[in-house]
């Protein structure tokens, strides 16, 4: 499939990743929220933003567990748990916020 | 033991020690990087994990890398997400670092450098080693 998003089409992958993550945007996220039946809000965007500093910092998309006990270190264990995480993203924090940041499926996500 | 115990998630599971040996420069072959994704996937099943390099392999953990010129992506920050996925025991073999001018400071992550023969030791005792 495809995001028509500012007039460019973006492609993604069969599961909904986008191919080229360059091509991000705020927009684009909130695009792929909505198809995820997610309407963001900034909890939800303090995850995604953390997931892309993640990303940067290390070139990966870390796995659901490895993300909650990343979130708990620097946001505190209030928001750094599966509770928490899985009531902003139903379907699975790591894969659902990374689609939405414009990252690959998540590293060790089996 | 019953059959069912196999399926009893509280049932004691076998922990076994896994290492991983990286003997290979980081780029020119998929070898290095498919270690990486091996040992992070790995890492969800909760077994005894360490990680070595040696040979030219201890160039994966060489600092200031810049893959611009090849297309590749540099993957050596990934090296520093290792601890968040609780694998520890990272290896480094003396003998090697200082046949290519390098000591531990050069390196992108913390490691424990060892001695030929210490390490030789400490890859006797695991119950796989697998090579890259």
């Amino acid at each position: 499939m495809a995001y028509e998003c500012d007039g460019a089409t973006i492609e993604t992958d069969e599961e909904g990743y986008i191919t080229d993550i360059s091509l991000w945007s705020r927009e684009l996220a909130i695009l792929i929220a909505r198809e995820e039946n997610i309407e963001m809000d900034d909890d939800h965007w303090e995850v995604v933003n953390f997931l892309r500093n993640y990303y940067e910092e290390y070139q990966i998309a870390p796995a659901v567990r490895v993300l909650t006990k990343a979130i708990k270190k620097t946001l505190g264990a209030d928001k750094g748990n599966s509770k928490y995480l899985y009531e902003l993203f139903p379907y699975g924090p790591a894969k659902q916020a990374c689609k939405i940041a414009g990252l690959p499926k998540p590293t060790g996500c089996i | 033991m019953s059959e069912m115990n196999e399926f009893d998630e509280s049932a004691p599971t076998v922990v076994k020690r896994f290492m991983y040996v990286n003997r290979r420069a980081p780029y020119g072959t998929i070898y290095a990087l498919e270690c990486l994704e091996v040992v992070l996937v790995a890492a969800a099943f909760d077994q005894d994990v360490s990680v070595v390099f040696l040979d030219d392999g201890v160039c994966q953990l060489k600092k200031n890398q810049d893959t611009t010129g090849i297309g590749m992506k540099n993957f050596s920050k990934t090296y520093g997400a290792l601890d968040d996925y609780d694998v520890e025991k990272i290896y480094v073999e003396k003998e090697s670092l200082a046949a290519r001018g390098l000591t531990a400071d050069d390196l992108v992550i913390p490691v424990e450098v060892l001695a030929a023969d210490d390490l030789r030791e400490v890859m006797a005792q695991q119950d796989v080693v697998i090579s890259f």
